[in-house]
């Protein structure tokens, strides 16, 4: 009877949603709590053609397992995705111009859950297609494409997140090249101390042990307070050596947030480094050395490009957790996307941490993705 | 062209070659035989200096191979082992052309070479050149592997058990695309085995190993119909040794020329273990032999497989 249980579970999910959370919340200013709007509130007239994709998706649950099926399910889901954000766009548009300027819509539980629901049944829809990896980005990226283009044209600039925005764009601006440039910073030490430590413990392995249990421990010192520790050296460093306070180095600021975060990325960089060029055939390495090439050759001509996929993907995870961690480096004032969402935080303005924490979830989803493509590409051409 | 003198070889306490000589002869198909751990394959790597030899001496063309850079004579001897070790990013083309790219070869002449290798492997060159290794079947693989070894024209081939891990059917097949190329190339080869029936099939001369010395080295026949001890008797297969000596000697050496018989005709190029099988599955005691174009050229007694007429 049931054919799809996972879509099932994701449409009573977004059908509890729908009924039992606030779609959107209306408050007078943008300090005090709001009061909920349900969903059915703000469907009139033809907006009710959104019940034809859900009604769609209902159906999905009951129909058999075909490809048509699954194209069909993930269309009408990501088609439902674009709705859910426009029609908050749209209600907020139209119950702006009937309160006061001070006024502020926003973005409540049921729409963050059923946004939710429809990205995870087009995900499920389009894994079940068994799409090529090529095609799955391509398809992920066009679903995604209407949001940004809905951003982009002003559509959603009167939900309470986009008057955030708007009022201190130059500030959100500046914020989000600082983490950029934070964690750029970090990855180069990163990669120039990760990747001959990973290629030295691969010739060394009886030193891996001893450099692991160090890495490790590390990465279980709390982001804070690896933070907090490098200050006082830091600010002892600066003043013993008045060279390296000219040139910006302090106990706060950007130095400890690169340093920490180099810290913490080179567990996942030197284990990839280690791993990648572990899972090389011995055999291959074997008939290179048996061919006459050098041992350069050997590292440059094969292990350096059998072991890129792993390392890519090591560099992949360091790099979304960098973008994670720089938030926190905020609190040591580095800057960045961080210094917005703690601005939120302390004058609780919910609004105000969504602008902080939104660009970065999109931005680790972003090169999540894009580093993923880069290993596909890679494996498709060598495998 | 390889000389080994009283080479030593020890890996920590354990003596793996003692006091080993070996003369490979120019043109010579020498296999290099004995059970795991009779120092068989690391022989044959100190030909390389794949492994490294403790102590003697090892010549390569009269000189100490220690003269030369490790890569320079790995150039000029071309490699082919068990697990193939294809490189999994380059495409078939590439990887065949990996030791002329190390010599430098111009790109014309590389890519002819490829064509040719293909060709002589029996793998159509513009259907294979350009596939990766995981898109081949463990035969086509391991024949790219002979190609690859021998791309560079090397001056002897190095062989470690390179069809160890193929099915009976194909293993047999390579062999014999193996001999065939050292009969029409005339070069040096020295394999590695453990298997005494592609011994037997491929040595012009058999070199028996245990414990890292050399127990008896001789041309097949003498190796089965002269066992220098016990040892090799049981190593050829002390029940089969009849089957085996069969399996050296072809029809055409015992055929009656002046005679005829009836019946479907065999080759006369088949092994008389192979016509063994042929009277027994067919119940006959004659067998009517021809030679490679169809032309009759006599009979064959099963009697005369005991023992050839005086």
């Amino acid at each position: 009877m049931i054919k799809n249980r996972v879509l099932g579970v994701l449409v009573l999910i977004g059908g509890g949603a729908a009924l039992g959370l606030a779609y959107l919340t209306l408050a007078p200013n943008r300090l005090v709590l709001g009061t909920g709007i349900p969903l059915a509130d703000l469907l009139h007239g033809w907006r009710n053609v959104i019940f034809l994709p859900a009604l769609l998706l209902c159906f999905g649950v009951f129909l058999p397992p075909t490809r048509r099926t699954h194209v069909e399910v993930a269309a009408a889901a990501s088609l439902l995705l674009v709705a859910f954000v426009w029609l908050a766009g749209d209600a907020a548009t139209r119950l702006s111009s009937d309160a006061s300027s001070i006024a502020r819509v926003s973005l409540g539980g049921g729409f963050w859950a059923l946004l939710t629901v429809s990205w995870l049944a087009a995900v499920d829809a389009l894994q079940r297609l068994h799409l090529s990896a090529v095609w799955r980005t391509v398809t992920g990226a066009a679903g995604i494409a209407p949001v940004v283009g809905l951003v982009a044209l002003g559509e959603l600039n009167q939900l309470s997140l986009l008057k955030e925005y708007l009022n201190r764009q130059d500030v959100f601006h500046a914020a989000f090249l600082r983490h950029l440039e934070i964690v750029g910073a970090a990855l180069i030490p990163t990669l120039a101390i990760g990747l001959p430590l990973g290629l030295a413990l691969f010739r060394r392995e009886r030193l891996a042990p001893a450099v692991f249990a160090v890495l490790n421990v590390i990465q279980t010192v709390p982001s804070i307070a690896l933070f907090g520790l490098l200050i006082a050296p830091l600010a002892l460093l600066a003043a013993t050596l008045p060279w390296l306070g000219q040139h910006g180095v302090s106990g706060i600021g950007l130095a400890p947030a690169i340093i920490a975060l180099t810290l913490y990325s080179l567990l996942p960089i030197v284990r990839s480094t280690v791993a990648g060029l572990g899972q090389v055939p011995r055999a291959v390495i074997e008939a290179a050395a048996g061919m006459g090439l050098t041992p350069r050759q050997i590292f440059w001509k094969v292990e350096t490009p059998l072991a890129l996929p792993l390392l890519l993907s090591g560099i992949r995870v360091t790099t979304v957790q960098a973008i994670g961690l720089t938030v926190v480096a905020a609190l040591i004032g580095a800057g960045g996307l961080g210094s917005i969402m703690f601005q939120g935080l302390l004058s609780s303005a919910l609004d105000l941490v969504l602008l902080g924490v939104v660009p970065v979830v999109a931005l680790a989803v972003t090169v999540d993705a894009v580093f993923r493509f880069l290993t596909l590409l890679l494996d498709r051409s060598q495998q | 062209m390889i000389e080994l003198q009283h080479v030593s070889k020890a890996f920590g306490p354990t003596q793996a070659i003692e006091d080993l000589s070996l003369t490979v002869g120019q043109g010579e198909f020498i296999v290099l035989i004995g059970s795991s751990g009779s120092g068989k394959s690391t022989t044959l790597k100190m030909m390389n200096r794949l492994i490294e030899h403790d102590s003697g001496r090892i010549l390569f063309a009269g000189d100490e191979i220690r003269s030369f850079r490790p890569e320079d004579i790995r150039r000029r001897m071309g490699y082919a082992i068990q697990s193939i070790g294809l490189f999994p990013h380059w495409t078939v083309e590439k990887n065949i052309a990996t030791v002329p790219e190390l010599l430098q070869w111009p790109g014309a002449r590389i890519r002819a070479r490829v064509t040719e290798l293909l060709a002589l492997l029996d793998l159509e060159p513009e259907l294979y050149r350009g596939r990766y290794p995981h898109q081949l079947s463990g035969g086509q693989q391991q024949r790219v592997g002979v190609a690859r070894a021998l791309a560079g024209d090397p001056e002897v081939l190095l062989m470690d058990e390179p069809f160890g891990s193929l099915d009976p059917l194909t293993r047999v097949a390579l062999q014999e695309e193996l001999s065939r190329i050292h009969r029409a190339s005339g070069k040096t080869i020295v394999l590695v085995t453990h298997d005494i029936d592609e011994a037997l099939r491929l040595a012009t001369r058999i070199v028996l190993l245990d414990h890292g010395r050399v127990i008896q080295t001789g041309t097949p026949l003498q190796i089965v119909a002269q066992p220098a001890s016990d040892f090799v008797t049981d190593f050829v297969g002390r029940s089969e040794v009849g089957i085996k000596l069969l399996g050296l000697e072809t029809v055409a050496g015992r055929v009656r020329r002046n005679e005829s018989a009836d019946g479907e005709p065999v080759a006369e190029t088949l092994t008389l273990r192979e016509a063994l099988s042929i009277f027994v599955a067919r119940e006959v005691e004659r067998l009517a032999v021809v030679d490679d174009d169809g032309r009759p050229t006599g009979c064959l007694h099963f009697s005369d497989l005991v023992k050839p007429r005086e």
